[in-house]
């Protein structure tokens, strides 16, 4: 399968800035800002990010250690930019720094990339402004904020001596296959509750203890939204199969994981937000969802992404 | 409890069969107070003569701090004893020794008790401080997470699954981690911790729980700290 094949990360490009606008303003509707980034390449992962105890102690070490605290605990911005219960490193394991769950120092060096399909050119702020509008569910911070400044410099460090402009081996997600059989979801359901429920819940809803999640949402209110690229059952899959459960990588089959995959991406979540300024759920499904998703699809004799609810998120970021 | 008694009862303690009955739901806990103090009267003696009048355990021993730990836990390790999955020559005639509502008592009570530390705000680790680090981020080279990860902030446990570690002696923890390790404790869900515990080193080892039981005195100082500033 095509998308499959083309598949690979996080890291692809957006148009986030524009979303923001069309929260206040009506504007033409936008492109799939989750088309791909070419492969990363086969091979040995053979970059290593620095090490925090080298973080230098100066203004940009400090923005360093701003933007990892950041990264490690995004629901600082709970209420301000994020408005669901996620922080960046609960797909991006270990800081950002994990090769199988699309690190930051493989992701840094492709921005800004010029997309055929938007036509344009976007940069990494414009990136990451996308994590927030979907996998946070947010109001991104407009460019130039210092929370983007102090990411993107986080990245930054990150990726010291990686080479720019050019894709590393360990970028992005684990691609894996689709299943030739293709997915059984009921399989997925009873893998889900031997597996998966002791961390994520019965419902799905993580865990939390004293007002901090621990464990993060997988669908309903708290989780990511049907724009982000999580929903993907491809994307999930290779995430799952390299780094779930927690310790355990690689101890399930792809089957496996992509009928978990399957699974967790087809129970509700918070709108995507481009639906907004689209006509219909059919017309957001038809411009954005023309890949391996649930977005309008039937599931239990309901079709998902069917209703107006967003979550938390106000739609437009408050003065 | 009279000596003699005590006597009578640790000879009673095997032969009586765990009640499996239907669990008793959210259990009493001044029942659980009593069996705690005074034993149940058919084999199990006082909880108190190893794990303390507070149960606070006994480091020296090894004997756990299970004040303040989640009931469904407690009664899944009691549980566990009984049935024989998880092993230890002292608890587990204790535990074939209790009835259903004798666990989910005891359970309750110990859950009643307070715990050693509460969440505190998000504070970046030390990376020159192994045990704080290996609790906050892991050694993800070598395919560990961070600690807190499954246990929680400050390691003070999570749900029914995830026991507290702050505050656990590490001799305790020493011994349920090398446990794992050769598997002479395999009752954890989806055997979370068996991978783990095999790939952490000795020295790692003794960083983290030294650091877990460390943990709340350190906390209290960092509080004091904060207010005389």
């Amino acid at each position: 399968m095509n998308l499959c094949k083309s598949f690979l990360s996080v890291a692809a490009s957006s148009l986030p800035v524009l979303v923001v606008s069309t929260l206040v303003h009506a504007a033409e509707p936008e492109v799939d800002y989750q088309k791909q980034l070419p492969a990363a390449p086969e091979g040995q992962i053979t970059f290593e990010p620095p090490q925090e105890r080298d973080i230098p102690d100066n203004q940009y070490g400090d923005m360093v250690r701003k933007g990892r605290d950041l990264f490690v605990n995004t629901q600082q911005l709970r209420g301000k930019n994020v408005f669901n219960d996620q922080n960046c490193v609960n797909c991006h394991l270990d800081a950002g720094r994990i090769a199988s769950s699309a690190p930051m120092w493989a992701a840094f060096g492709m921005y800004p990339a010029y997309r055929g399909k938007n036509d344009k050119v976007n940069t990494l702020s414009e990136r990451l402004q996308g994590c927030f509008t979907y996998s946070m569910n947010g109001i991104p911070p407009e460019a130039g904020d210092e929370t983007l400044v102090a990411m993107e410099t986080y990245f930054h460090w990150l990726s010291t001596g990686a080479p720019i402009n050019q894709a590393l081996p360990g970028r992005g997600y684990t691609k894996l296959e689709k299943p030739e059989g293709g997915y059984d979801r009921e399989h997925g359901a009873k893998l889900y509750t031997e597996q998966c429920a002791v961390c994520h819940g019965d419902d799905g809803s993580g865990q939390e203890v004293a007002g901090q999640v621990v464990f993060p949402p997988l669908w309903g209110d708290g989780a990511y939204n049907w724009g982000a690229g999580m929903h993907r059952v491809n994307t999930a899959a290779g995430f799952i199969k390299a780094n779930m459960p927690l310790g355990k990588p690689d101890s399930l089959s792809n089957q496996d994981a992509w009928d978990l995959a399957v699974f967790v991406n087809s129970h509700e979540r918070p709108q995507d937000p481009r639906r907004r300024n689209q006509e219909s759920l059919d017309s957001t499904a038809n411009t954005f969802h023309n890949h391996d998703g649930f977005y309008g699809k039937e599931v239990e004799g309901k079709r998902l992404g069917d209703h107006d609810n967003y979550g938390e998120n106000p739609g437009v970021a408050s003065k | 409890m009279t000596k003699t008694m005590r006597a009578a009862l640790s000879l009673l303690a095997v032969t009586v069969a765990l009640n499996t009955g239907v669990a008793v739901a959210g259990g009493d806990t001044a029942r659980g107070e009593n069996i705690a103090t005074q034993g149940n009267g058919a084999g199990a003696l006082a909880c108190t003569t190893c794990h303390g009048p507070d149960g606070k355990g006994n480091a020296a021993a090894g004997f756990p701090d299970i004040a303040g730990l989640n009931a469904d836990y407690l009664s899944k390790q009691l549980h566990d004893y009984a049935e024989g999955t998880r092993k230890s020559p002292i608890m587990q005639p204790f535990a074939t020794a209790l009835t259903e509502d004798d666990i989910q008592s005891l359970s309750a009570y110990y859950q009643s008790l307070q715990s050693p530390v509460s969440a505190v705000a998000y504070r970046a680790p030390d990376p020159a401080n192994q045990g704080e680090w290996l609790a906050l981020r892991g050694d993800w080279d070598n395919l560990i997470p961070a600690c807190n990860q499954c246990h929680g902030p400050n390691g003070m446990g999570v749900g029914n699954s995830f026991p507290a570690l702050a505050g656990q002696h590490a001799s305790y923890l020493k011994g349920q981690i090398l446990a794992w390790r050769n598997g002479t404790r395999n009752n954890d869900p989806n055997h979370l911790m068996k991978g783990i515990a095999d790939r952490l080193s000795e020295q790692q080892i003794s960083a983290i729980t030294e650091y877990y039981a460390a943990l709340p005195e350190q906390l209290a100082g960092q509080a004091e700290e904060k207010e005389n500033r």
